[in-house]
């Protein structure tokens, strides 16, 4: 008990004592610093099986280096930025309360443009060698932001479409044919309201498929393209809406309540950002067993998912060695089983060891999830700029029900 | 003890709801108009105001929040009424007390939840209809949830409410004699609910309007229970100023406080209205009374129209309870089946490290600061007592400051106050915070019974020597165990509700059921939402349970403690 009580005194005081940040390129100093903190990563906490897959990279951290992983369960990435937002107010420096973000996107072009985040680290981390920079472009271009090292990818998501084949015998697989199958079956589809995160990815898988020029896409919006992109968005969304679920007087909030609308049989056609969440949740008894996914013809738009370590973090060391940890090919795979997270890898596993290349074999993909060649291209993200001011624009548009 | 030290705890008690509240004001207003010291804005500006303006929802969510707030109100004052008037003093009235006042542990999200998945066209209504009478094997297209006027928002307010306020008339009815003025209005012919209207109701109202009050603003500026019914196309203020607060850009903040400022203005509105609701229906109802009619017609159609009321607000938090306990251990459970295809404790088993964790957390924020406040609010009650003075009136309302200024609105402020104070998140923090929410519940629940304790106890107790220390500690305070220890569960299962000053106080590491709970109801997951609902409602549970075992255990040999409720 007394050692407790001092120990909990020392690390009162040595928050506050002024502590250099650890320098990635000497690695085993990191871990040598790494020993014994205890790191906490900010993540969203809405999804038990990712929390329980957390938990256990958590085990295996302390396991393999001493360092103890606290998931702080956020509702929303949001709420961690502006966490460090008021500390940087408040003048905390050092010893923040927050080692690790889950982030990508809009997030990351917040914290990085204003100077926010510590590094660049991911370059020097011992397992960045074995991700795929050249198969999966995204994980080293975040909405077509380079990375620069700032942020370190753990996983692949890509947007595929659920559908109840018990329902829907033939999926409608382009912009017009899920018109017409809305228009015939009104009340049966509906998307997450945006400003939310899967909300606008469907608003951007709109865009590319009505022929938007992707080149356009990739550079900041400017006022005089603008219009000529968005036009065609509004006159698509102004014919689907009045066919969608509660005929666009309601939308669900989020991803896990579209999935559960699908689950209640409210809807008959959803979607997810993880190819491998409908296979997870049958395995898991909680979305029924004839649920099948597809992919819109011309691909879906993927995108990587980052951890970053805040300017002022105070365990930068430890959250380091997580983010390593996280590239593991033991770990990567798991991540990738759906009886865990069903999340795709990051790394480029046909020149991985012939061990390592036998996880990911040996992984029963689930009855609902495509193979890895039937997901088709995965699409770019646009820059972040694009979704900003069309998520305002849909705000502005539909978020008051006449 | 001494006077003097004794003096010092009203100032105290005062000091610690009012500082935070206005310093956190202060911090809200600040940014309000451009004002955010370390983020490079330090110059004066109307432009957080013209955002918010110019966002097209912002009518439609004030005027949301002003209907469905002011309706909600309205909705649980009158059935709370409608209860007491015509069933107080029967049998039926003690069952109702008795099966409404562990409805109060509820906590607001788990009760919505729970009424969301009664209510939905794929929820427990139409499945126990489906298909043999509605003819539906999917779910039918239709608005029960989140409709845009709001009123699947304002049954998830009433139902959780009306507990709060049958209860709070209840203490006041002890204190004005309610028993005694009733029996004295039926002697002169008066049926049972308007002689209760005239003769009781008056003399209650003053301790009753407070708490109607801290239920108005609570109905306005709710955000859990908005955001599981209420309406999105847009959102009621409060949920709106939320996102704003949550945006990834930064600069939202301004308008999310700007945003604030006004939900305080709407709620400011809100009382004085009521305030002058309350001029008028006195006046009128000053001459309405001396008209004497006796009105026995009424009490058989309200006595059936409160039973009916009771069951449909007991029945729907109890059935949407129901619900989510079988969703935390169902499997697959699709429309229209009424019961789920098979059951598996996997979900408690996993998440059982995380529940025990949380409540222990849980615990060691509650415990110490309902401590502190019972132990504040006995020594505020007794200088009040050894000084010969009573509660004056101006005094409650700054017990109800933390009450009536929206949580929106003056936490954010808070929170960066205890940042640039350099205070981290920590357990003694959060629970240094909790203080303020719990003191004015304690109070509320403690003062009435402190007050109405027969003094002629103290003078024989003097009589025979006794100083008043001995008093306090062998005679007073044995003798108000059971509304001491009321008032100790009370605070507990406030403290236990917290969310957002436990969320922003606690800069996310301190980890309570609560917290949990709510980050858990953003995935919309309702077997992981039962679980930490039900765990959310079982510790207050726990404690009200000992609040009523205890005494009972203790005076067992002792009729004239025996519980007189």
């Amino acid at each position: 008990m007394r050692l407790m009580l001092s120990s909990a005194l020392f690390s009162l005081f040595a928050s506050g004592a002024a502590l250099a940040q650890p320098d990635p390129a000497n690695w085993p100093a990191v871990l040598a610093e790494a020993q014994g903190q205890t790191v906490y990563w900010n993540a969203w906490g809405g999804d038990p099986r990712i929390n329980a897959f957390i938990a256990h990279v958590g085990d295996e951290a302390q396991a393999r280096y001493g360092v103890t992983l606290q998931q702080v369960k956020l509702a929303s990435t949001a709420d961690a930025v502006s966490r460090v937002v008021a500390e940087k107010a408040a003048g905390i420096d050092q010893g923040g309360a927050v080692d690790l973000i889950w982030i990508n996107g809009e997030n990351f072009a917040t914290m990085q443009g204003a100077g926010l985040l510590y590094g660049p680290f991911a370059t020097a981390l011992p397992n960045w060698s074995l991700v795929d920079l050249a198969g999966k472009p995204a994980v080293a271009n975040d909405f077509t932001l380079p990375t620069g090292g700032m942020e370190s990818p753990w996983a692949m998501a890509q947007l595929v479409f659920e559908y109840d084949s018990a329902r829907v015998a033939s999926p409608p697989r382009d912009l017009a044919a899920l018109a017409a199958w809305a228009a015939a079956n009104p009340g049966r589809f509906t998307y997450p309201q945006p400003p939310d995160y899967l909300g606008t990815t469907f608003l951007k898988q709109v865009l590319l498929g009505l022929g938007t020029d992707p080149a356009v896409l990739q550079k900041p919006v400017d006022d005089a393209n603008y219009v000529a992109v968005a036009d065609p968005l509004w006159a698509w969304l102004d014919g689907l809406h009045p066919d969608l679920w509660r005929s666009g007087q309601a939308f669900p909030a989020n991803e896990p309540e579209l999935g559960q609308l699908l689950a209640d049989a409210e809807i008959d056609i959803g979607f997810a950002f993880n190819p491998g969440r409908a296979s997870a949740a049958i395995a898991a008894g909680e979305l029924v067993d004839t649920v099948r996914t597809f992919v819109p013809d011309g691909g879906s738009i993927g995108n990587a998912s980052f951890v970053a370590i805040p300017y002022n973090a105070a365990h930068a060391a430890g959250a380091m060695v997580i983010a390593d940890l996280l590239l593991d090919p033991a770990i990567q795979a798991m991540a990738q089983d759906p009886a865990v997270m069903g999340f795709q890898t990051v790394l480029d596993v046909a020149h991985l060891p012939a061990a390592d290349k036998a996880r990911f074999a040996a992984l029963n993909l689930g009855v609902a999830t495509l193979p890895p060649e039937a997901l088709g291209p995965a699409l770019l993200e646009p820059h972040p700029s694009w979704m900003v001011r069309i998520a305002e624009d849909w705000v502005k548009r539909y978020s008051v029900a006449e | 003890m001494r006077q003097g030290r004794l003096g010092t705890a009203p100032l105290l008690l005062l000091a610690l709801l009012v500082v935070p509240v206005l310093a956190g004001l202060a911090g809200t207003l600040g940014p309000a108009f451009g004002l955010m010291p370390g983020s490079g804005r330090s110059a004066l500006t109307l432009e957080p105001w013209r955002r918010l303006a110019a966002w097209p929802g912002l009518w439609p969510a004030a005027r949301l929040s002003l209907v469905t707030g002011i309706g909600a109100t309205a909705l649980s004052l009158a059935i709370t009424l409608l209860l007491v008037a015509s069933l107080q003093g029967t049998g039926a009235f003690r069952l109702v007390a008795r099966s409404l006042s562990p409805l109060l542990s509820v906590p607001h999200a788990a009760a919505a939840m729970g009424l969301a998945f009664l209510i939905a066209p794929s929820g427990w209504i139409a499945r126990a209809l489906s298909p043999w009478a509605t003819g539906w094997v999917v779910p039918p297209d239709l608005l029960t949830l989140r409709d845009p006027g709001g009123f699947a928002l304002m049954a998830g307010l009433v139902v959780k409410e009306v507990p709060f306020l049958v209860l709070m008339v209840l203490a006041a009815l002890a204190q004005a004699q309610g028993t005694a003025r009733a029996t004295l209005a039926s002697t002169l012919g008066y049926g049972h609910a308007m002689g209760w209207v005239k003769a009781v109701l008056p003399a209650i109202w003053r301790q009753t309007r407070l708490p109607v009050m801290a239920v108005l603003v609570y109905s306005m500026t709710s955000v859990d229970v908005a955001m599981i019914l209420g309406p999105v196309l847009p959102p009621p203020l409060s949920v709106q100023v939320v996102v704003w607060m949550n945006h990834a850009d930064p600069g939202y903040r301004l308008q999310a406080a700007a945003g604030a400022v006004l939900q305080l203005g709407l709620v400011l509105a809100a009382l004085m209205a009521m305030v002058g609701v309350e001029r008028v229906v006195g006046w009128c109802g000053r001459r309405w009374v001396v008209q004497g009619g006796r009105g026995l017609w009424l009490d058989r159609p309200l006595r059936v129209a409160a039973i009916g009321a009771a069951g449909l607000v007991a029945g729907s938090i109890g059935l949407g309870l129901l619900a989510m306990a079988l969703w935390s251990v169902a499997q697959l459970w699709p429309f229209p089946a009424m019961l789920p295809q098979g059951y598996s404790p996997q979900v408690w088993i996993g998440q059982a490290g995380i529940l025990l964790q949380g409540a222990a957390t849980t615990l060691l924020i509650g415990v110490p600061a309902t401590t502190l406040a019972v132990a504040l609010t006995i020594a505020a009650l007794q200088h009040e007592a050894t000084r010969g003075l009573t509660g004056a009136g101006h005094l409650l309302w700054l017990l109800y400051l933390p009450l009536l200024v929206p949580q929106v609105a003056f936490l954010p402020g808070l929170q960066w106050l205890t940042l640039a104070a350099g205070w981290h998140g920590s357990v003694p923090l959060v629970a240094a915070v909790h203080v303020v929410f719990v003191l004015p519940y304690v109070f509320l629940s403690l003062a009435g019974p402190w007050r109405s304790w027969d003094k002629r106890a103290a003078l024989v107790a003097a009589s025979l020597g006794a100083g008043p220390v001995r008093i306090l500690w062998q005679v007073r305070l044995p003798m108000l165990l059971r509304p001491v220890l009321t008032a100790v569960a009370v605070g507990l299962a406030v403290s236990f509700g917290q969310y957002l000053p436990t969320l922003l106080t606690g800069g996310g590491r301190v980890s309570t059921i609560t917290t949990e709970a709510v980050a858990l109801a953003s995935g919309a997951n309702r077997r992981i939402g039962g679980a930490y609902g039900l765990m959310q409602m079982l510790l207050p549970l726990m404690v009200f349970a000992l609040a009523h075992w205890i005494p009972a255990i203790l005076f067992r040999h002792r009729r004239g403690m025996a519980e007189t409720a």
